[in-house]
C-alpha cells in the first residue's frame, strides 16, 4: 500500500491548511502527506470542499492558513519564480477536460509544450504520442465539440502529461463516464503512474476508481469540516475509527445510516 | 378540527380530526400559540376521520422550527407512519443559519466596492501586459490577435456600414432644419463633416462594438471561466491576461481608428444623400465639407475610438474574466460588460471634449 511507496521527502506535504470562502469556512487545520508514487485519493460527500482543497493545492485559490510544500519547498510562501517552477512540474486534468474550444486536440496538447522552450519540430512528434498514450491516436485534428465527454477526458489529459509532470492532479477523473470508459482511465492512471513514476492526487467519490487505483486517501467531512481519516482506502473500509468513513466506503451498508449525514452542501 | 388535552403541567396533547387537506388559518394559528405557552412536549395526534397531504407536512415543519427555538418537543409517534418518515427526512439536517443582518445589509455596497477594485486591478494587470508585449515576454500568440481582428473588423463592416450612413442622414436633417431658418443649408456639410469627425463617428462606432464584439467577447471570456478553461491556463504558467485578453486589446487598438475613419465617410456620405436631397450640388456639397474638418479633427476622432476600443476590452474582458461559475453568471457579465461599456464612453467622451477644448485642440 501507501507504506511500500515512502521515501524521505514526501511529494506533498500539508500543514494546518485552512480553506474558506470569504468568511464561510470549507475546512480547517488540515494536515496529512501525499508520498512520491502515491495515487493519492481525496474523497468525501458532496460539498465538503475536495475540489476546493484540490484548487489550493493546485495554486489556484490562496490558503486562509497553513503551508502547502512540495519536495519540502514552500508553494504557500514561495515568490512567484518558486511557484512558477513548482507549477511547471504538475499537470492538471479538469472535471470537463477544460480543452479550449476554439483549438483542434493537437493544438491543445501543443499549448502547455510551445512555452516550455520545446523545439517546434518535435512538438508535432510529442503531441501524436501523447495523444496516443490516451487511446486518442489520429484525432489530432478534431476540435472538442466533435468527439465525445470521455474523450475530452482523455484529451485533457493527455494535455495534462504533455511535459511529462511529477505529479498528476485529476478532478474528479471518472465522473459522468459510463462504466466502461472509467475503468479504461483508471487502468490509463495506473499505467502512466506505474510508466513514468508519477504521483498522482485524485478527487473522487466512485468507489470502483477509490478501491483500483488508490493507494492512499483522505476523507474530508463537511459536518466537522476536518480530515476525518487518513490511509489506504481498502484499509480504511475495515478499519477506520469513524462509522461515516466505513459506511462511505462500503456504499452506506456499514456504520450509521447515511441518510441522516445527507444534505451537507451549504 | 382540533382539541387540546393537558396531559399534566408540561404535556399537552393535540387531536386533530377531519379533513387537513385544506388548511384552516384559525386552527393552525391556535396550534403555533402553544408552541409558546410553557408545555415542554407537544403530542400531535390524529383524530376520526383524519385526511391529509403534504400541506399538512409542511406545516408540521413550520411547527418543528417554531418548537425548536422555544425548546419544545414535538411528538409526532401517534401520526400515520408517513407523516413521521418525512419529519425525520426533514430534519435530520439542521437549517443553515441566516447570515448575520449586518453583513446583509451591506452587501450590495460591499460587491460594489469589490467589483470597483477589481477593475481597478484589472487596468494593472492589463498595463502590465501591454508592457510585457512590449519587451517581447508577452504570451500572447499572434494568431489570437488575427482571429481577434477578424472578428472585431470585417465581421463588423456590415453594420458599422449602416449606422453610420443612417447617422450621418439624421445629422444632416437636424442642421438643414435649424439652418433653412437662417437661409445657410449650405452650411449643413459643415455640421456633418464636423460632427461625424470629431463626435458621432467614434461613438457610434463604440457603441456598436460594445454591444457586438464586447459582449461576445465577455460571454466568450466568461464561458471559458465556466468551463475551467482559464484556471486551466493558469495552472498551465501560461498568463491569462497575456493569451485571452492582450489579443483583443491589440485587435482593438488597430481596429478601432480604422472603423472611424470608415465611420466618418460613411456618414459624410448620408449626409450628402439628404442635402442632394434639398437642391445642393455635389460639388458645393464637398466643397464645404473639405473646409469643415482637418487633420486634427480627424485624430480627435481617431484617438477617441483608440480610447473607446481600450474601454471595449476593459469591460469586455474584465465581465468574462469576473464571472462567476454558473450559466447564468454569463448572461449577467455579458449585460454587464455593455452597460459599462456605454456608461464608460459617456464619460469618457465628456472628459476628452472638456480637455481639449481647454487645450484649445
Amino acid at each position: 500500500m501507501s507504506r511500500t511507496f515512502e521515501q524521505e521527502e514526501p511529494a506533498i506535504a500539508i500543514h494546518g491548511l485552512t480553506m474558506k470562502y470569504g468568511t464561510r469556512l470549507i475546512q480547517q487545520d488540515l494536515n496529512f502527506t501525499v508520498n512520491q508514487g502515491d495515487i493519492f485519493i481525496i474523497m468525501g460527500g458532496s460539498g465538503c470542499g475536495k475540489s476546493t482543497l484540490l484548487k489550493h493545492l493546485i495554486g489556484l485559490y490562496e490558503p486562509a492558513a497553513g503551508e502547502i510544500l512540495y519536495d519540502g519547498q514552500s508553494y504557500t510562501a514561495g515568490d512567484e519564480k518558486t511557484r512558477q517552477a513548482l507549477r511547471a512540474r504538475w499537470g492538471i486534468t479538469f472535471q470537463s477536460g477544460a480543452l479550449f474550444s476554439g483549438m483542434t486536440l493537437a493544438e491543445n496538447v501543443a499549448l502547455p509544450m510551445h512555452y516550455s522552450g520545446i523545439d517546434k519540430s518535435q512538438i508535432r512528434e510529442r503531441v501524436a504520442f501523447k495523444l496516443a498514450l490516451v487511446g486518442l491516436a489520429g484525432y489530432e485534428d478534431y476540435y472538442p465539440s466533435q468527439i465525445s465527454g470521455g474523450m475530452c477526458k482523455r484529451a485533457g489529459l493527455a494535455r495534462a502529461i504533455a511535459l511529462d509532470p511529477d505529479i498528476l492532479f485529476f478532478d474528479e477523473p471518472s465522473a459522468g463516464l459510463d462504466p466502461l470508459s472509467a475503468r479504461r482511465l483508471d487502468e490509463l492512471i495506473l499505467n502512466l503512474r506505474d510508466s513514468t513514476g508519477a504521483t498522482v492526487v485524485m478527487v473522487t467519490h466512485e468507489l470502483d476508481s477509490i478501491f483500483s487505483v488508490g493507494t492512499n486517501s483522505v476523507f474530508l467531512d463537511a459536518q466537522t469540516k476536518t480530515l476525518l481519516d487518513t490511509g489506504c482506502p481498502v484499509w480504511l473500509r475495515e478499519h477506520s475509527r469513524h462509522d461515516i468513513v466505513r459506511s462511505f466506503l462500503s456504499r452506506g451498508e456499514a456504520g450509521q445510516p447515511m441518510a441522516s449525514r445527507q444534505g451537507d452542501k451549504q | 378540527m382540533i382539541s387540546f388535552h393537558q396531559d399534566d403541567a408540561s404535556h399537552l396533547s393535540i387531536t386533530l380530526s377531519g379533513d387537513w387537506r385544506v388548511m384552516n388559518a384559525k386552527s393552525c394559528r391556535k396550534i403555533k400559540e402553544q408552541i409558546t405557552s410553557s408545555s415542554s412536549t407537544i403530542r400531535l395526534i390524529p383524530g376520526h376521520d383524519f385526511h391529509w397531504d403534504s400541506q399538512l407536512t409542511a406545516f408540521f415543519y413550520q411547527l418543528e422550527l417554531q418548537a425548536s427555538q422555544n425548546e419544545t418537543r414535538l411528538d409526532f409517534s401517534a401520526m400515520p407512519e408517513a407523516i413521521q418518515q418525512t419529519m425525520t427526512l426533514a430534519t435530520a439536517v439542521p437549517p443553515v443559519k441566516p447570515e448575520a443582518g449586518f453583513s446583509k445589509r451591506f452587501a450590495p455596497f460591499y460587491q460594489t466596492l469589490t467589483e470597483a477594485v477589481e477593475t481597478l486591478a484589472f487596468i494593472g494587470e492589463m498595463a502590465l501586459a501591454f508592457g510585457r508585449f512590449l519587451i517581447g515576454r508577452s504570451h500572447i500568440r499572434l494568431t489570437d490577435v488575427s482571429a481577434a481582428l477578424h472578428q472585431a473588423g470585417p465581421q463588423a463592416i456590415g453594420i458599422i456600414t449602416l449606422i453610420s450612413i443612417l447617422v450621418g442622414m439624421i445629422l444632416a436633417y437636424l442642421g438643414i432644419i435649424q439652418l433653412q431658418q437662417f437661409g445657410a443649408e449650405v452650411y449643413v456639410a459643415n455640421l456633418v463633416g464636423l460632427g461625424m469627425v470629431r463626435e458621432m463617428g467614434a461613438l457610434m462606432t463604440a457603441v456598436i462594438m460594445a454591444g457586438r464584439t464586447g459582449a461576445a467577447w465577455a460571454a466568450e471570456l466568461g464561458a471559458m471561466k465556466v468551463n475551467e478553461e482559464v484556471d486551466a491556463l493558469s495552472t498551465m504558467g501560461i498568463n491569462a491576461m497575456d493569451f485571452l485578453v492582450m489579443p483583443r486589446l491589440l485587435a482593438m487598438i488597430i481596429i478601432m481608428p480604422l472603423l472611424c475613419i470608415y465611420s466618418f465617410f460613411l456618414g459624410m456620405i448620408g449626409g450628402g444623400v439628404v442635402a442632394l436631397g434639398m437642391d445642393m450640388t455635389p460639388r458645393l456639397y464637398i466643397a464645404q465639407l473639405i473646409q469643415s474638418f482637418g487633420v486634427v479633427d480627424m485624430a480627435v476622432g481617431c484617438f477617441k475610438g483608440l480610447v473607446f476600443g481600450v474601454l471595449i476590452v476593459l469591460s469586455g474582458c474584465q465581465a468574462g474574466m469576473s464571472c462567476g461559475g454558473s450559466s447564468a453568471a454569463v448572461g449577467q457579465a455579458t449585460t454587464r460588460a455593455v452597460v459599462m461599456a456605454i456608461v464608460l464612453f459617456v464619460v469618457a467622451d465628456a472628459g476628452i471634449n472638456i480637455l481639449f477644448f481647454h487645450m484649445g485642440i
